[in-house]
């Protein structure tokens, strides 16, 4: 073995790469001016939303703001009008709140539950519920919509917050159950048979062993929720009435109205102040996003 | 029979049965039982109240005759030829290039994926607002002198889906690109071993050898995509709200109007059911490729 490595006295390891070679500067290149496209958007609704409307008529979109000021963003919070309301933004912002914290904490309560009972509790027919929850979740929203508004009308909530709770953690179901599932089929059976021994029956494991062992999932499937649920237009316009629309939905009406003078800063604070909760939340959890939405892509 | 083992093989894992109920509700209430629903009341001629009084085809017939359907289904269509296409082949390109063990992998990762966060209504009107004639994109390249420079797609009808791609592929090809990567990080790495070692140059390996072993990533990644294209909504309700003229509609949007806003009930209701129509003819392939081939192997 000595000989072996005594023979092989030349240079050893990968050839080394010169920073400056072509191919890298094609590599990086490609890549700055990529980024920069994406990043112009964000950069414009910034600036945008930091200048009077003065320097906006008189200048150019992507320069930076000359003076800058915050009223765009004062305005957009508190008084900035949608029809007869002039309270701003701040109440889709609540209304908001107040329908993502139950709708996360129920669809995912529902759905580790579910994943749980998928996987270690089968019964006959889990797996075409499964299956049907799965190819529920690729069928058309709009085919739906309707059947939902009577179902809730029934349940006398059609209109509410409550509603709307209801119809996100019923649509948040198929992805999370999936996501939950997944995971839970990769804890090793005999932690699970071992606390059947002991006597611990469905609740009991599902508290002190599942729960537990899985709490980067439940991040996971918080930060799919609550962007998710965050940027919803669709089933609030459809069923919340205009004082409890959520905030995407009272952004579009405050930035499409036709009434009045178009104020360009306070449209773009408006937009910024909506998108800076996904936004906080991307770019707080990093990878643990990128593993929400690959779970959703990679087939269960 | 005695109904002893009957009984007892109902209460055997009551507790999961207990669990599982909200998902057996909403899979046979909600998307079995609302999917038939709205099938069978297709066929009446409801308006402002679901009424089951049979009218046959009627409603299809007058869906398919009206003007702002064909270009609902036309706009559609392009839009959604173009989405799939780029998408998928600019996120793949991208993942291509971050897979080349290059340095601030994270930080271009971060970048790309960004917009996928940020919702349709905050992306419709950023780019709004980028393609404004007066102030936007048109304005500043007309500053830098170029005072003949035309580019306002939101407002010439023949133009308005290249701003609406604009905006939907800002948004949505970080996505592809991250499962694109996440396939890419699947591969084998003696695959790129064997190739290096037969001297095969590293674009042809990726042509003939990575993206055939990546064809599963590549249809499921479709499917996706093409799903969520077919729902398209609020990205053209926070752009262009339809406009100019009909020139930017597309089928959730004139479901929406009859149903909630016509009081043309069964209009709506024909017309998602042609929408469930067209995301079967994507998903009944796929399934049956995916999971009927390995029943029978």
């Amino acid at each position: 073995m000595a000989d072996a490595t005594a023979n092989l006295s030349g240079p050893r390891g990968p050839k080394p790469r010169k920073a400056l070679s072509r191919r890298n500067i094609i590599l990086y290149g490609i890549l700055a001016l990529v980024s920069l496209y994406y990043i112009l958007p964000l950069w414009v609704m910034v600036m945008t939303s930091l200048k009077g409307m003065p320097e906006i008529r008189m200048g150019n979109i992507f320069a930076p703001p000359v003076e800058i000021t915050f009223e765009p963003w004062v305005k957009a919070w508190s008084s900035a009008c949608t029809g007869l309301n002039c309270d701003g933004l701040s109440r889709g912002f609540w209304n908001s709140i107040q329908i993502l914290i139950p709708s996360v904490i129920l669809s995912i309560a529902i759905a580790s539950v579910n994943g749980y009972a998928l996987i270690n509790w089968k019964f006959k027919g889990s797996e075409v519920f499964f299956t049907i929850l799965i190819f529920g979740s690729f069928i058309p929203y709009q085919i739906m919509l309707y059947p939902i508004v009577i179902l809730l009308r029934e349940m006398g909530i059609y209109g509410t917050l409550w509603g709307l709770v209801l119809v996100h953690s019923v649509f948040g179901m198929p992805i999370l159950t999936l996501l939950f599932r997944n995971y839970f089929s990769s804890v090793p059976e005999e932690l699970f048979k071992a606390a059947r021994v002991d006597g611990a029956g469905f609740w009991g494991i599902y508290f002190r062993i599942m729960l537990p062992m899985s709490l980067p999932i439940f991040v996971v499937a918080v930060i799919l929720q609550v962007t998710g649920i965050w940027n919803d237009f669709l089933f609030g316009v459809v069923f919340t009435k205009p004082d409890l629309y959520p905030m995407t939905v009272q952004l579009n009406n405050i930035v499409n109205s036709v009434q009045g003078v178009k104020e360009y800063n306070v449209n773009m604070a408006a937009t910024m102040l909506t998108g800076l909760v996904p936004l906080i939340i991307y770019f707080a959890s990093g990878k643990l996003f990128v593993r929400g939405i690959a779970a959703g892509a990679v087939k269960g | 029979m005695s109904s002893k083992p009957m009984r007892k093989r109902m209460l055997r894992n009551v507790n999961a049965k207990i669990a599982a109920i909200p998902m057996i509700i909403t899979t046979l209430v909600v998307f079995v039982g609302g999917t038939i629903w709205s099938v069978v009341y297709a066929f009446t001629g409801s308006k402002l109240l679901p009424k089951l009084k049979f009218v046959g085809f009627d409603q299809f017939d007058r869906l398919w005759s009206n003007s702002r359907w064909m270009v609902s289904i036309e706009n559609l269509m392009w839009y959604g030829i173009f989405a799939l296409v780029f998408t998928i082949a600019v996120g793949f390109l991208l993942a291509v290039l971050l897979d080349q063990k290059i340095r601030f992998e994270d930080t271009f990762r971060t970048i790309l994926l960004y917009p996928f966060a940020l919702s349709f209504i905050v992306t419709g009107l950023v780019w709004q607002w980028l393609l404004n004639p007066e102030l936007g994109i048109q304005a500043v390249v007309r500053g830098m002198g170029w005072t003949s420079f035309t580019f306002d797609p939101l407002y010439t009808p023949e133009l308005v889906l290249v701003g609406l791609l604009m905006a939907g592929l800002w948004q949505g090809t970080g996505f592809v690109m991250c499962i694109m990567l996440a396939g890419l990080r699947g591969i084998d790495e003696d695959i790129w071993k064997a190739s290096r070692v037969d001297g095969i140059s590293k674009w042809k390996t990726y042509l003939f050898v990575v993206i055939p072993m990546m064809r599963p990533v590549f249809i499921t990644t479709l499917v996706i995509v093409a799903a969520g294209i077919i729902k398209l909504y609020d990205l053209v309700v926070a752009m262009t709200s339809g406009g100019p003229g009909n020139s930017s509609q597309v089928p959730a949007m004139y479901v929406y109007d009859y149903m909630f806003q016509a009081q043309n009930l069964g209009q709506g209701l024909a017309a998602s059911t042609m929408m469930l129509l067209s995301v079967l003819i994507v998903l009944i392939p796929w399934a049956y490729l995916e999971f009927g081939g390995k029943k029978r192997g």
